[in-house]
């Protein structure tokens, strides 16, 4: 007999669906089927049950192989690694629970390490422009219940946030918008005709990188001043048709992601967003919300700011935390050449980091910590296979609207694996000893 | 029809990627979904490439080996779209100006075809960039 497990909490995206149907076998070892998740979280889920998984440490050898290792072993290299560097990294955090996170910083802070979470490549700016000028938010199940107008700026949730639209943005019939997708106007601004562009009423096809500008001139037409005939590629009267839009809803949210974060401008980008937000304000309600990418980057943020201050980019390496992006962030510390070792979990900058940021962490000492083999394993010198979080563990994360949620385990790991957790407090209490600290 | 064309290059995710991703970096799947550029019919029409052609993506941080695909959410002239991973970030400007975030959308790029060249696989393809010896 199976048993299916309901509500359940997607470890994939800042979505953090919860309403997964997960049937695993009786014996609760075997995840069997995934119901009502997207193609990705349930590729997530399966994944966990593939026979070709790596379930031991493994430390690599002078000749380039691996040689298996205990958990025991693990931790011991680890707390050397981190008691020895001058400036260790330690980098992630994004794909584990809070609880994991806390133990981290616990080590980061007896480490004198950099922390930094997955925002440094992904809503880094924006946190940046949160602290310039504030974030008029609110929760994602208001949009669902509120929401009349719903503005996407670079950003494709069709592809990274595939049940946003069903759940949130577009087709819910929530309290106050009963009819659904017919009860909103969706506007997209995209410098490719994305799948979402494809959904909306208006699609602002921007020229590529000039977001800030066409930010500005939404302010301008809002408030009915003059606007040159173009506009980041767009006439100045779609502009102002976009704009009579915006204003005539009840209540609108502005959904960003990484066009606006990553493009020139950055923060300043998110700055102009914000402010088009405030001033949408002076006449209807309106509300702004980064697309966060992993399931609990937003958690990682969260207990940064907690135990350190400051959301991401904290270098403890004075015995304080000092908080300067472009100084204290991964990718600047790595091309600089400042970080004698490198500690990685749960993400994977070997993928995701700008390869010559790459090539400064094969240099040194490292660890990677993920259940997958991925190009940070690849180029690190210990990687620790660990459960899978949300799937074989639970813990608590944040939805990208900072609700917190806590993850459930829905199937056992495999026999001797250790959790994030478990292994983050062995190298604790390695690097106490090693420190000499009570 | 030219040697190579120029191009401005964007990255992002597909959910290819996402699903690539999750099944395992160190597969196939994560190459076929990743380790393409795609770019608008007219400019593979500029390059004299056929769709599916190997290409080099050349920009002043690197260059890569990348299969050409026609845009599968285009149109966008001018602008060509790696998904990202390895191959994006084989090319991508690292500089962050400051705010600690890479600029990862907007390099300025030279694509040519390289019929002959193959597309490495992820984990191998940043091992041999980082020269790391694999036993």
């Amino acid at each position: 007999m199976t048993k299916v497990i309901t509500d359940v909490i997607c470890p994939f995206c800042g979505t953090l669906c919860d309403d997964v149907e997960v049937t695993v076998s009786d014996d609760g070892k075997k995840l069997l089927e995934v119901a009502n998740a997207c193609v990705i979280g349930t590729e997530k889920f399966l994944h966990s049950q593939s026979s070709d998984r790596v379930t031991k440490p493994r430390l690599r050898q002078e000749d380039g192989s691996w040689k298996e290792i205990s958990y025991e072993e693990a931790a011991d290299y680890t707390a050397k690694l981190l008691a020895k560097a001058k400036k260790p990294l330690m980098y992630g955090w994004s794909s584990t629970n809070c609880e994991a996170q806390s133990v981290g910083n616990e080590i980061a802070e007896i480490a004198k390490a950099c922390c930094d979470n997955t925002a440094a490549v992904c809503h880094g700016t924006t946190l940046i422009a949160v602290q310039d000028i504030g974030l008029p938010s609110c929760t994602l199940g208001e949009v669902k219940n509120r929401a009349d107008r719903v503005i996407f700026w670079g950003c494709n949730p069709a592809h990274a946030h595939p049940r946003h639209m069903s759940r949130y943005s577009i087709f819910p019939r929530g309290f106050f918008t009963g009819k659904g997708q017919m009860s909103r106007k969706i506007v997209v601004v995209d410098p490719r005709c994305t799948d979402t562009a494809k959904m909306a009423d208006v699609h602002l096809q921007i020229e590529q990188g000039r977001d800030y500008e066409l930010l500005d001139a939404l302010r301008v037409a809002l408030k009915g001043e003059w606007l040159p005939d173009v506009v980041a590629g767009i006439p100045a009267e779609k502009i102002r048709e976009v704009a009579d839009i915006l204003k005539s809803g009840r209540f609108g949210i502005i959904f960003f992601g990484m066009g606006v974060t990553q493009s020139l401008s950055k923060n300043h980008n998110i700055d102009a967003a914000i402010a088009l937000t405030k001033d949408l304000n002076e006449y209807t309600k309106y509300s702004i919300m980064p697309m966060r990418g992993h399931y609990n980057v937003t958690g990682s943020g969260e207990v940064f700011a907690w135990q350190f201050g400051f959301p991401y980019s904290v270098d403890l390496t004075r015995g304080f935390a000092r908080y300067n992006p472009g100084d204290s962030s991964s990718i600047d510390l790595l091309l600089r050449g400042e970080v004698d070792a490198m500690f990685t979990i749960g993400s994977d900058p070997g993928a995701h980091f700008p390869i010559s940021a790459v090539k400064q962490i094969a240099k040194v000492d490292s660890v990677c910590i993920d259940p997958h083999l991925t190009p940070t394993s690849g180029v690190s010198k210990l990687h620790v296979p660990v459960a899978f979080n949300g799937v074989e563990t639970g813990g608590n994360c944040y939805r990208m609207d900072n609700v917190p949620i806590d993850c459930r385990k829905v199937v056992e790991p495999p026999v001797g694996m250790l959790t994030d957790l478990d292994f983050l407090t062995m190298v604790c209490t390695k690097l106490k000893k090693l420190k000499g600290v009570a | 029809m030219a040697n190579s064309i120029s191009i401005n290059l964007i990255s992002g995710r597909t959910i290819q990627q996402g699903v690539a991703i999750e099944s395992g970096k160190e597969k196939p799947s994560y190459r076929t979904a990743c380790g393409i550029i795609e770019m608008d019919a007219s400019d593979l029409k500029k390059l004299g490439a056929w769709k599916n052609t190997n290409v080099k993506v050349t920009t002043d941080y690197g260059s890569v080996i990348v299969k050409a695909i026609e845009a599968t959410q285009g149109p966008h002239p001018g602008v060509a779209f790696i998904p990202m991973g390895p191959w994006a970030n084989s090319v991508v400007s690292n500089n962050t100006y400051s705010t600690g975030m890479p600029t990862f959308k907007g390099t300025p790029a030279k694509v040519e075809v390289a019929i002959n060249e193959p597309v490495l696989l992820g984990i191998e393809l940043v091992q041999r960039q980082c020269g790391v010896k694999v036993g």
